[in-house]
């Protein structure tokens, strides 16, 4: 007997009940991180979120296409029909955002940079999430001397600059002019050097709280391995914030990478197509007058750090219940038990579906006859 | 806008009186209606008590009477209150920015359930009973803190000269809530609205917090507004009862009309699932048999047994170690069902922890299904875990929220290699489930989608789900309301009846023990001052703090309360 039945009194002059019906239960998508947050989103947090979202997908779909965007290659400087490119050329009907003094046509320029920059974020990323969650978790669960001696190191890091970092790689790497991994992967550790403290703050933070919770004990009280209640109990848990982290580190990985690109120690032209390399050529064409070369590259470089770092920015603000907005109370219309958010509704048809999938498979019934009843 | 209503010129004997109030919530779940035309009155000089369950809209209720309520709240109907010097009546939710806040505090002041969140932890006890009356134009210093001493003093704070400069940490917890009364006192409202002040308190203070406000309304005059789901506390102190059930009033009346002549089926409900000593729990079988164990547990082999047993918190630099169990003996046969008794730091968690592998064993001797615990090592204990079930106090937090019930339960199956995996483990889950009563479909369900009851009931589908000889079981019933906690408890006396394990049940509530427990223990301070049958010892307790903890414990009952508050002073006046 259920306690919802039983506890029911009936209440005067409510027959509204009746004509409610159970509200579905959100699909898998619509529980995706970014997907989830634009629904619970509202006014300018929305208008910011949405910006954002567009304007990076806008670069992503740029950086996938772009053999098929931009007419000619990065590096190339003539036409196919071996005519050389002109020189510092204004927008044409040819090259609709100029040339450049080396001759390369700005538009495809651009174009083929969002790809640089696209991976360049994928790979530092990549490179400091995983290092960065596993020590955050291995900090958080076990404390102790691991923990003190993680913490330290992890401040001593927040104290270098990035950028003087990626310039050590890049001569490291590379002797300072180099090839498009080269650059990347400069970028990419240094930014990774740089965001693993972060990533470790905040898992460990996170670990730290649900450690002492009492379905991490209930899991010590089974039994359960310390591999296991670290994996199955406390990672998924603990990664509530990273996708915050994630998009900010997106953008200072495609800062650190135009810095390097600007200072000299960027991808050679030959190589890939960089904005920040672009950016630093195109200096002495600003006093003579000529704007095509250094404004392009400089808008990317401006769009695709905003655009993350507004999806960033609204995630972070979404995720906190104090700083999301919400949308002005109105009358609500319905008797308690309509707005209730006590799931004391039966279960909807497609849960007993799945149900009678389940007991039909073939493990199912197995497990019947090894383990005897309760009763 | 905020104009006393002049109108009402003649002094009513109703002090604050709501009409039809309304109220409603926007959340990331939608719309809620926490609140749904409400309307009762609270007249001058008299303790109202509001009873309900969590979600029944009683806090939401009183917090409208000051207007304190979040951003996202909208309220409709009327809130009338009259001034304490019957100049007339304000419409409070009319009330905005100067007005409200000369309201607040003057006129209505809030009691809250926990005291160590409300005081401010940086500024004195004396500091922050006098901004209130800073708040209200007094300005001179030491007329402020003569009236701050002068307050502490009503409320029982023993040398409150010196203590006024006390930061909120030296006092003990109910010392903080008589503070935050006095707080609530020194602007001298009409109305004092007390949101469960005593749910934080331990038994023995929250008899004397009960006291206080008596005090309050017999010496100040003023009229309280008490929110609790203690239904002893509503027979102790209330002179009128709200039964509220999900945002509406279902019943109001005197104490004695609603406890005696219920009228509504929820209050009936209400009142026959609130435990009472000397009540007798017995569960039947659908023939309407008793179900009863088979074998007298007193044959029984022993399953857990404590010589000595102590366990230390090592303290931090230059503080010593705090010794949370001290030197204590017991035994737990097979299908006993043991009772653990204490107020909170005495040591009784520490104990159920620590026959479960979670904390360790500092000196002396704990078997625990012939184990030694002292100097365990986790690879020989792991074995024996299988036979080990733990229910949690908190049933909202013991699931991992991104498993389905499913995958939770089936977590001591798959961890002990029962089954493969939660697909295989399925048919057995359901039984589980249909063991604690709960539906089968509700496997694929997550743990935030149950209710408290239920998420209890499915906690203890888990820990009996490898058929554990041992069940320790801390504050299981305590997060849950009265009604709720009355199935569980049957049910736990069904399957403890129908499968024998022997049984640790930790609680704060006597009377929960009285109806579960074979024998008792009852901890204080670390020791175990009284041991022995239940029977025995709730009616013939022979150590005094027992009969201090059984005499605090108000009787759902008003007439009885009387008698047995009788009993409490005479007993706290002998020792």
């Amino acid at each position: 007997m259920g306690e919802s039945t039983a506890t029911k009194v009936t209440v005067p002059g409510d027959n509204r009940l009746a004509n409610l019906e159970v509200s579905k239960k959100p699909s898998v998508f619509s529980r995706l991180p970014i997907v989830r947050d634009l629904k619970i989103a509202v006014g300018w947090q929305k208008a910011m979120l949405i910006t954002g979202l567009v304007i990076t997908a806008f670069f992503i779909l740029v950086a996938i296409f772009a053999p098929v965007i931009a007419p000619y290659g990065y590096s190339q400087i003539r036409g196919d029909d071996g005519v050389a490119f002109p020189t510092q050329a204004p927008p044409s009907a040819e090259h609709i955002w100029g040339t450049t003094v080396g001759g390369f046509d700005v538009f495809s320029r651009t174009v083929w940079g969002a790809r640089t920059a696209v991976i360049a974020i994928i790979v530092a990323v990549v490179l400091s999430i995983f290092i960065g969650v596993f020590l955050g978790l291995v900090s958080g669960y076990f404390g102790g001397w691991v923990d003190r001696v993680l913490v330290v190191i992890a401040d001593a890091i927040y104290s270098f600059p990035s950028l003087l970092l990626a310039i050590l790689m890049a001569i490291m790497i590379s002797g300072g002019q180099s090839s498009l991994w080269g650059g990347i992967l400069a970028s990419g550790v240094s930014i990774t050097v740089v965001y693993i403290p972060q990533y470790f703050r905040t898992i460990r933070a996170e670990v730290m709280r649900i450690k002492n919770s009492a379905y991490v004990e209930s899991a010590k009280v089974v039994g359960a391995s310390t591999w296991r209640i670290m994996t199955v109990h406390l990672l998924r848990n603990s990664t509530r914030t990273l996708p915050v982290i994630l998009t900010l580190n997106s953008s200072e990985a495609i800062l650190t990478l135009a810095g390097l690109g600007f200072l000299g120690f960027g991808i050679e032209p030959t190589a890939a197509a960089e904005w920040g390399y672009d950016l630093n050529r195109s200096v002495a064409d600003v006093t003579a007058g000529i704007w095509w070369t250094a404004v392009f590259p400089g808008l990317a470089i401006v769009l695709i750090v905003l655009g993350i770092t507004l999806v960033g920015e609204s995630l972070n603000d979404l995720a906190d219940p104090r700083l999301r907005a919400r949308k002005s109370a109105g009358e609500v219309i319905g008797s308690i038990e309509d707005t209730s958010v006590e799931p004391n509704v039966e279960p909807s048809a497609d849960n007993e579906y799945a149900m009678s999938l389940m007991s039909a498979a073939p493990g199912a019934a197995d497990a019947d006859g090894k383990e005897p009843d309760h009763e | 806008m905020s104009e006393p209503n002049a109108s009402s010129a003649s002094p009513s004997t109703n002090l604050a009186e709501i009409k039809d109030l309304s109220v409603s919530f926007i959340t990331d779940a939608g719309s809620i209606k926490a609140v749904d035309g409400v309307s009762f009155t609270i007249p001058r000089g008299t303790v109202v008590g509001v009873v309900g369950e969590s979600g029944s809209g009683k806090s939401v209720t009183a917090r409208s009477i000051i207007k304190l309520l979040p951003e996202t709240a909208t309220t409709s109907g009327a809130v009338m209150l009259s001034k304490r010097d019957g100049t007339g009546e304000l419409d409070v939710l009319s009330l905005s920015g100067e007005d409200l806040q000369r309201m607040r505090g003057s006129e209505a002041a809030m009691v809250f359930q926990e005291p160590n969140s409300v005081l401010n932890p940086v500024y004195t006890i004396g500091w922050q009973i006098e901004e209130g009356l800073r708040a209200h134009g007094m300005k001179d210093k030491k007329q402020l803190r003569a009236k701050a001493i002068d307050i502490l003093k009503k409320v029982g704070i023993p040398d409150a000269e010196t203590r006024v400069d006390y930061y909120p940490h030296q006092f003990s917890g109910g010392q903080k809530q008589r503070i935050v009364i006095a707080m609530a006192l020194v602007l001298n409202p009409g109305l004092i609205l007390a949101d469960e002040p005593t749910t934080a308190l331990d038994v023995t203070v929250q008899a004397e917090i009960l006291d206080l406000l008596r005090l309050a309304k017999d010496e100040f005059g003023a009229s309280v507004l008490i929110i609790t789901h203690n239904m002893g506390v509503i027979a102790d102190l209330a002179d009128q009862v709200v039964v509220m059930y999900r945002g509406h009033v279902v019943e109001q009346g005197d104490v004695e009309q609603v406890f005696y002549h219920p009228n509504h089926d929820y209050t009936k409900r209400l009142l026959a699932s609130v435990p009472r000593i000397g009540q007798q729990l017995v569960v039947r079988d659908l023939d309407g048999r008793a179900i009863e164990r088979e074998d007298d547990w007193r044959d029984q082999p022993i399953a857990v047994e404590a010589k000595g047993l102590t366990i230390t918190y090592p303290g931090h630099l230059m503080q010593p170690d705090f010794v949370a169990v001290d030197g204590i003996d017991f035994t737990i046969r097979r299908s006993e069902v043991l009772g653990l008794v204490g107020e909170s730091g005495s040591g009784k968690s520490t104990t159920g922890r620590a026959i479960a592998g979670l904390q360790k064993v500092s000196g002396g001797s704990l078997k625990v299904l012939g184990v030694e615990m002292n100097g365990v090592k986790e690879r020989d204990f792991k074995p024996k875990r299988a036979d080990i079930g733990f229910v949690f106090q908190d049933p909202g937090s013991s699931f991992n929220p991104l498993m389905t019930i499913a995958q939770n339960v089936a977590e001591p199956l798959i961890v002990h290699g029962k089954y493969r995996d939660v697909a295989e483990a399925r048919e057995y889950v359901g039984d589980l489930l249909e063991m604690v009563q709960l539906p089968r479909v509700y496997m694929n369900r997550f743990p935030h989608e149950l209710s408290g009851g239920q998420r209890q009931r499915a906690s203890l589908a888990r820990a009996l789900a490898l058929k554990p000889s041992l069940l320790i079981a801390d504050e299981p019933t305590s997060a849950l309301d009265v009604s709720v906690q009355a199935k569980v408890l049957e049910l736990f006396k069904r399957l403890q009846a129908e499968i024998g394990f022997a049984c640790l049940f930790i609680t704060h509530d006597l009377a929960v023990v009285d109806m579960l427990a074979d024998r008792v223990m009852v901890m204080h301070k670390g020791r175990i001052v009284e041991h022995g049958d239940t029977e025995d010892i709730m009616q013939h307790p022979q150590d005094p703090y027992t009969r201090k903890l059984l005499a605090s414990l108000p009787v759902p009952d008003p007439r009885e309360q009387r008698a047995h508050r009788e009993q409490l002073h005479a007993l706290l006046a002998q020792g």
